[in-house]
């Protein structure tokens, strides 16, 4: 597959206002709910209105009956840009590209990228039940594990095939929980150690209880403008350096070992024009902790088939060496539906623009977010991520 | 190794009956595709009729060079488990129940990956044999088996929810004084079956063979006549609780065709038991099946139906009786709907000429007692429903599926003899 060498930057384009609405285990409120909450917080984080913003990109699972253009209406908004992206946890990246070519060439000036879903008692279930057409034909016949299924049998190969053990998982669970204590609206608010991590109950084999995500309601959010108008609104900002997407890589892999980002990484870091030791943190999609070492390797912080080792030298703390999912990540923050899918996208602009609070990595200028999603039939489909820099890098 | 599972299947009262749940059953049209040849217990995937792709999950077009045209095709079965998983908990009430439940990846001979159940016995990345068959809700699904047969390998839990093995389970045969009906008798008891009920007619039409079958471990002879209005359902009062398998035997073949008779006297003879006896079946076991089937693995599991192939279109040599195993036929389409989600299977068989008395007429090759015996004891062993027996049945299967109004005009062109 061809890469494409002649990809226009995204000089001027800057990203603002993060907002994250705090999870909740359940919500009786619908997806509308969430989406209103996260507007509310952008206007009060960045001053603007309903006539201000001109485009809008939304993801949610459970916005049905609605679509985005539901939302215009619902809350005011005129855009002359609108998209709808169900694509789960690639959808923070996939947004950000989006919006950020929109308002690059003018089609919109100010796009408010939203992500939020709500967690009813039995909606994940339900959820589970449409997913996708592969999924019904060839995935919930055999056990209705769900992606805890998926992931097992991922999980299971991975581990044979590069010689990671439950160990490394269990450091990267246990370090997210660290950070998470540090982040005031991550669900988990007790410690977490190894040995409760090994011990834990079993899900599906090799998955025991803290591999897991717990599904919750939530919703994240942010603004995408040029540096100017950021500026004159005086808002603080990161740069948006380079971006890369893919879907569907790989096909012909029997059991997923890698994602998309192996055929991509290098345009990602070309593109930026940094190398992946000058990230001061990097948020993954982490819905179990065997993507995120796919994620160490595949977007190049080491070689692949070496996570391992990776995992043994850092400590993935936001005040550690090589910070990572610093508000805790979906693992111990919560898994808001898509809104899990802007969580690192979110976490990294707080960072990059100083405001992050107790769990603040020290002096950040580069951060790295990346994405993943969509357990079609076997294996994740989308994957992307992106490079951002604060405003005085 | 499997555990065997050879005691009889009582439930206790004491314990809670499981829940009416199935697994899950929504399919694309596509997949039902799927379905249709694993109740036939044939491995069947879509293959590009152009590059010669295989293709699953089931698609609209082919992923590699975008032909829409991808006839089913049988597969090989063969396979090599790459991962696995044990799950311990699920999201559907029926798994959940059965937690833990292994699941895995298949690399497929045939091309794909798939997903499957997974055998007990089978090593980890070992090889595997994949079988397609219906599940408890009538859907389509893959498991895979160890490639060489293990001990007990038939009574692993996973694969017996697929499978309707007549050993420890109670069985009713309706008319138990043909030949056929004793050849099944005899293999359903070989097969271990806790208890047989062999249907009698009152009115003692002679029942030769009965002293021999007698000796039968487990069977007894019940009261049965389906062209009797009151019998199916005063026989139900008795033992319609007791009945895991019903396997219905009776049928009536006169050689007539439209012309040459006078009145409808056989005809009617032949729809009183063909079509009316399963009628007064149905509707006396009917109910007391479909709610035990959802009792699980303890509870009811398969009703076979036997007809005539030519149920689907109709021969003149025995033309009214064809009539009648076409309505039975229809009637058994019914039942299968109304049975669907209890768990009970209903199991069509479609014969060629059985070499008994009533079709002498006809050249060979026919169908002998022992081989239908055969035929129903492996179909319910290994949880096949839908199955055409002897070379007639089978040819003309294939044809009807080829085109079903070709198969009527064939069958209705002048015989040359």
């Amino acid at each position: 597959m061809k890469t494409n060498s002649n990809r226009s930057g995204y000089d001027g384009i800057v990203v603002t206002s993060p907002v994250s609405i705090p999870y909740e285990r359940y919500s009786p409120e619908p997806a509308q709910w969430w989406f209103g909450r996260a507007l509310s917080a952008l206007g009060i984080s960045s001053g603007l209105g309903p006539a201000d913003i001109d485009g809008l990109c939304a993801s949610s699972f459970s916005l049905a009956p609605d679509t985005a253009v539901g939302l215009t209406q619902h809350f005011g908004l005129t855009p002359r840009w609108l998209d709808h992206i169900p694509t789960g946890g690639a959808a923070g990246v996939m947004a950000l590209r989006r919006a950020a070519r929109a308002v690059q060439s003018g089609d919109a000036g100010i796009v408010a990228c939203i992500a939020a879903d709500t967690n009813q008692v039995d909606s994940f279930r339900t959820m589970l039940g449409s997913f996708s057409r592969f999924s019904q034909d060839a995935v919930l016949p055999y056990g209705a594990g769900g992606p805890n299924g998926s992931f097992a049998l991922m999980t299971r190969e991975y581990m044979r095939a590069y010689g990671i053990g439950r160990e490394e998982f269990g450091k990267l669970c246990v370090a997210q929980r660290h950070n998470a204590l540090h982040y005031p609206h991550a669900l988990m608010k007790t410690p977490l150690g190894l040995q409760q991590y090994l011990e834990a109950r079993k899900i599906a084999d090799p998955l025991t209880l803290y591999d897991c995500v717990m599904p919750c309601a939530g919703a994240e959010a942010y603004l995408v403008m040029q540096e100017n108008v950021a500026a004159d609104l005086g808002l603080p900002f990161a740069r948006l350096l380079s971006t890369i997407e893919r879907h569907n890589a790989y096909p012909d892999d029997p059991v997923q070992l890698r994602g998309g980002w192996a055929m991509d990484a290098d345009e990602l870091w070309g593109m930026a024009g940094v190398k992946p030791a000058e990230v001061d943190l990097l948020q993954t999609y982490d819905d179990y902790p065997v993507i995120i070492a796919m994620q160490f390797e595949d977007l190049g912080f080491c070689e692949k088939g070496a996570s391992a080792e990776f995992i043994r030298h850092h400590t993935f703390t936001f005040d550690g060496s090589f910070p990572h999912n610093t508000s805790g990540g979906q693992l111990s923050a919560g898994q808001a539906g898509a809104a899990g899918g802007f969580l690192g996208m979110v976490e990294a602009i707080r960072q990059l623009t100083g405001a992050a609070g107790s769990n603040a990595v020290a002096k950040p200028r580069l951060a790295a977010v990346s994405g993943f999603g969509m357990i079609n039939f076997d294996r994740g489909l989308c994957s992307g991520a992106a490079i951002l820099a604060g405003d005085s890098a | 190794m499997t555990q065997a599972h050879r005691s009889p299947p009582q439930k206790k009262p004491q314990e809670a009956a499981l829940a009416p749940e199935l697994p899950p059953f929504t399919r694309s049209r596509k997949g039902i595709a799927f379905t249709t040849a694993a109740a036939e217990g044939r491995f069947s995937l879509q293959k590009c009729a152009a590059c010669g792709q295989v293709c699953y999950p089931p698609r609209e077009a082919c992923p590699k060079c975008w032909c829409p045209d991808l006839p089913w095709t049988n597969m090989p079965a063969g396979g090599k488990l790459l991962t696995e998983s044990t799950l311990r908990t699920s999201f559907n009430a029926y798994f959940q129940k059965r937690t833990p439940w292994r699941i895995g990846t298949i690399q497929l001979d045939a091309g794909p990956v798939a997903l499957a159940h997974i055998h007990g016995d089978v090593a980890a990345r070992a090889r595997v044999r994949m079988i397609a068959r219906t599940d408890k809700s009538g859907q389509g699904v893959l498991m895979a088996l160890p490639e060489q047969e293990t001990p007990n390998m038939a009574d692993d839990q996973q694969l017996q929810t697929l499978t309707c093995d007549p050993a420890s389970r109670r069985v009713l045969i309706t008319d138990g004084c043909t030949e056929t009906s004793q050849a099944i008798a005899r293999a359903v008891a070989a097969a271990g079956a806790a208890a047989i009920f062999a249907g009698i007619a009152e009115n003692s039409q002679p029942c030769p063979g009965r002293e021999a079958l007698e000796g039968l471990p487990g069977l007894v002879f019940v009261p049965l006549d389906l062209g009797n209005p009151q019998s199916a359902a005063e026989l139900a009062a008795r033992i319609g609780d007791q009945v895991d398998i019903l396997i219905n035997t009776a049928a009536l073949v006169r050689p007539a065709a439209g012309m040459g008779r006078e009145n409808v006297a056989s005809a009617r003879d032949e729809m009183e038991i063909n079509y009316f006896g399963l009628l007064r079946l149905i509707q006396a076991f009917g109910p007391a099946m479909r709610l035990r089937g959802r009792e699980g693995e303890k509870g009811a599991c398969a009703w076979v139906n036997l007809f005539s192939v030519y149920a689907l279109s109709n021969s003149r040599v025995h033309g009214t009786a064809a009539a009648s195993q076409a309505a039975a036929h229809s009637l058994s389409q019914c039942l299968r709907a109304e049975m669907a989600g209890s768990g009970v299977k209903v199991v069509n068989v479609l014969l060629g000429p059985l070499d008994d008395a009533w079709h002498r007429q006809l050249p060979p090759p026919k169908v002998t007692p022992g081989q239908l015996a055969g035929a129903v004891v492996t179909a319910l062993q290994e949880g096949i429903e839908d199955l055409a027996l002897g070379p007639v049945a089978e040819d003309l299967v294939r044809r009807f599926r080829q085109d079903p109004m070709a198969l009527h005009r064939e069958l209705a062109q002048i015989q040359q003899s």
